[in-house]
């Protein structure tokens, strides 16, 4: 073996061994990223694929038979936690936060809503009081109160046992009603006697029970999460977005390590010995990137055996976004090496870059949440590769030929950062 | 015993931006023999040390180790020299032995011959039941030992020593003195940088006095001993101020160089002290004047310094 291998090997020991006998530093690199992950993946719905239901109240002023089905349909459906509760205390409990929203049903709305249908009447107003803090429910509710409300006031109107007296009222203000064109009219009194004529039959002649069909849903919408296959898992996300964040600290650290060892003379002992500025500096990369990668391999067994995450994908493919990404953390740390000056200064500074990155590289919450622009923005960021190709082959389910883009980019990321570091470093500042 | 090599370095000059930082030292270190640095803080002798180390690349001039010129980064001449740096350049998370197994290994060592080099420099330092602690768990000067132990794996025939006792305690400096001047009985070339006169005076046979980058003497201890006017003092203290009769007596006994007072004390400039001292006392007992006490004073290098350049060592 060349003296150069067997010194390159030694400094690359060194630098594990450093790294393994501190045991400090071993749990905020493995131990801190699996907590804060575990804590967004739950946060962010876990593992569980059920939809989580929104509670809100109901207050049904009117007491109509109409009322009572709308309400009797909100609360049977899925996705809500509906509780019955009077106004006020309703507006008290969303204004607390304890309920997404709450829904009001007014006096007289069942009746008014019937009439409403065919239009020329006050429509009743719905109330729906709503957290501005959850205001992404809000259009869901609506949507929920529109289909219930629809259904069943179709029912009453349609149905054999619906309300002759409206269909009368109906008919007359059809018939009186001078801004129609002739054609409409008739149109219209035809669809309304046949109406008529088919609630004068009754239940049993039309051959139906008393709960009749009104106008349904003429669909249903059949759920399919496309992603990995099993299916998806938030903690796969957020344990790629905080083994980045983590990763990039440690390589942060190593390259801050650097500047210690220059102020502490042992830098300039190292560079005593006759050995090339590759070796030197290459053996800093090589023990980086191992120690990210024995990071990255801690945490995700934490997060295969502990939280179901499952390298959906290429293994392989996970394989080379690993080694791309432990690439880019050691030559940042090179990198800020190469331009730091002051230990306190440079460490400051570079966290507070390294925040920056892993936010745009949607390590925190996934960038598809972010803007157009910051979107589009942040695929000059390495951290939103780096993410994207643990997603990637992990509950996006993603071949071999995914992890190449993502590799691509963050290897061509590192070696620009080594070339900054090779430029900028300083060999005759001790 | 290692092999004979010399160290020269011919008018090396080294600027950092607008400052001269080196101008022109030149120097030569013999085997066997300990060839000391001595200057003030700022003086020029850490960057001339690097120069030496093939740390840092001359400006001009160069250095020659056995005749051939030195480079910087891989240049495997760079395999014969040792350096200890001023500061403890230690692993302080990982203990003696593992700082010792890649220290050595920077310079090719690996295997049994590691681990038999390893022996002799921990028993060399006196540190063998030592190997298996911590740095940080060392005394001050059990640091300074390791640092040098570091420094001697790979049997450089030459060492440079950067002000290697700064911070330690007397007896741990002479623990350090000892291993010095054993290596200098091996017949390695040693050169020493400090600005403790009273280090070079002890271990160094040769020395260059460096100021603002310039040497500005190289001699044998003795030699520049012997170059300072005032060589030998000696001062008498007395009762009462001795008159202008008994000072121009004193002048003119033989071996006297120079007679000053300043009250009631007296310092007279000699050759030789063991032949002044009667004289004088007799001299002055003679008038009447009695004296009540007695100190003399070789020349130091100091007092060579103070000559070359008008400043003390200390306050420079």
């Amino acid at each position: 073996m060349s003296n150069a291998l067997i010194a390159f090997r030694a400094l690359v020991r060194k630098d594990l061994a450093i790294f393994l006998r501190d045991r400090r530093a071993l749990m905020v690199n493995v131990i801190t990223p699996i907590v804060i992950a575990a804590f967004f993946g739950f946060l962010f719905g876990g593992s569980d694929e059920t939809v989580r239901q929104l509670p809100v109240g109901i207050d049904d002023q009117d007491g109509s038979a109409l009322s009572k089905s709308i309400v009797a349909d909100l609360s049977a459906d899925a996705s809500l936690a509906a509780s019955p509760l009077p106004e006020a205390q309703a507006r008290e409990r969303v204004r607390s936060g304890k309920l997404r929203a709450a829904i009001i049903l007014p006096r007289g709305f069942g009746d008014a809503a019937t009439r409403a249908l065919f239009g020329r009447s006050d429509k009743p107003a719905i109330q729906l009081l709503y957290d501005p803090s959850q205001s992404f429910v809000r259009p869901i509710i609506e949507g929920l109160i529109t289909q219930y409300v629809m259904q069943r006031v179709t029912q009453a109107l349609f149905s054999a046992n619906g309300s002759t007296e409206i269909v009368d009222e109906s008919l007359a203000r059809v018939r009186n009603n001078s801004e129609l064109s002739s054609d409409r009219r008739e149109d219209l009194t035809s669809l309304l006697e046949a109406v008529r004529r088919y609630q004068a039959r009754g239940p049993a002649a039309a051959g139906q029970s008393s709960g009749g069909a009104g106008m349904v849903l003429p669909m249903t919408i059949a759920n399919v999460a496309v992603s990995s296959g099993p299916q998806y898992n938030s903690y796969a996300h957020s344990f790629a977005g905080m083994s980045v964040q983590f990763i990039l600290f440690m390589g942060i650290d190593a390259g801050v390590a650097l500047l210690l060892m220059r102020q502490q003379g042992v830098w300039r002992r190292l560079c005593t010995a006759p050995l090339s500025r590759g070796v030197l500096l290459g053996s800093r990369v090589a023990g980086t990137t191992i120690i990210a990668l024995l990071i990255l391999a801690a945490v995700y067994l934490a997060a295969i055996a502990l939280f179901k995450v499952r390298i959906a994908g290429s293994v392989p493919g996970f394989f080379a976004v690993s080694v791309a990404f432990a690439v880019l953390a050691a030559s940042t740390g090179l990198m800020i090496a190469g331009l730091g000056r002051s230990v306190g200064a440079t460490r400051g500074l570079s966290m507070f870059s390294a925040l920056i990155l892993v936010m745009l590289g949607g390590a925190w919450v996934p960038a598809f949440i972010f803007p157009g622009w910051l979107q589009r923005l942040s695929l000059w960021v390495p951290t939103r590769w780096a993410v994207d190709g643990f997603d990637a082959m992990t509950w996006r389910g993603q071949p071999f030929e995914a992890a190449l883009a993502p590799a691509a980019v963050m290897l061509g990321w590192s070696m620009l950062f080594v070339l900054i570091a090779v430029w900028r470093f300083d060999w005759e500042a001790d | 015993m290692i092999g004979v090599v010399s160290l020269v370095a011919d008018n090396l000059e080294k600027r950092f931006g607008a400052t001269t930082a080196v101008a022109g030292v030149s120097l030569s270190a013999k085997p066997g023999a300990v060839l000391g640095l001595l200057g003030p803080n700022g003086a020029g002798k850490s960057t001339t040390i690097n120069m030496l180390a093939g740390l840092l690349r001359p400006d001009r001039g160069t250095v020659l180790v056995d005749g051939v010129p030195l480079g910087t980064g891989a240049d495997p001449t760079k395999r014969r020299l040792g350096l200890v740096p001023q500061e403890i350049a230690l692993f302080e998370e990982l203990p003696a032995r593992t700082n010792l197994e890649v220290f050595g290994a920077l310079y090719g060592l690996a295997g049994r011959t590691l681990a038999a080099r390893i022996g002799a420099v921990l028993e060399l330092t006196s540190l063998s039941d030592r190997a298996g602690d911590l740095p940080k768990e060392f005394s001050g000067g059990m640091r300074r030992r390791l640092n040098i132990a570091c420094s001697l794996l790979h049997e450089p025939q030459i060492l440079l020593l950067d002000e290697p006792t700064v911070g330690v305690d007397p007896q741990s400096r002479n623990a350090i003195f000892e291993t010095i001047e054993r290596l200098a009985d091996a017949g390695h070339t040693l050169v020493y940088t400090t600005h403790y006169m009273e280090e070079v005076e002890r271990l160094c046979d040769r020395v260059v006095v460096i100021d603002q980058g310039r040497v500005l003497a190289d001699d044998s201890l003795a030699n520049l001993l012997a170059s300072v006017p005032a060589a030998n003092v000696l001062t008498l203290e007395y009762d009462i101020g001795i008159d202008r009769a008994a000072l121009e007596q004193l002048e003119a006994l033989p071996g006297i160089t120079q007679a000053t007072l300043a009250g009631t004390r007296l310092s007279v400039v000699a050759a030789d002290l063991s032949l002044a001292a009667p004289r004088v006392l007799e001299c002055l007992a003679a008038r009447g004047f009695r004296c009540r006490a007695l100190t003399s004073r070789r020349a130091n290098l100091e007092d060579v310094f103070l000559t070359l350049t008008g400043r003390s060592l200390r306050d420079s």
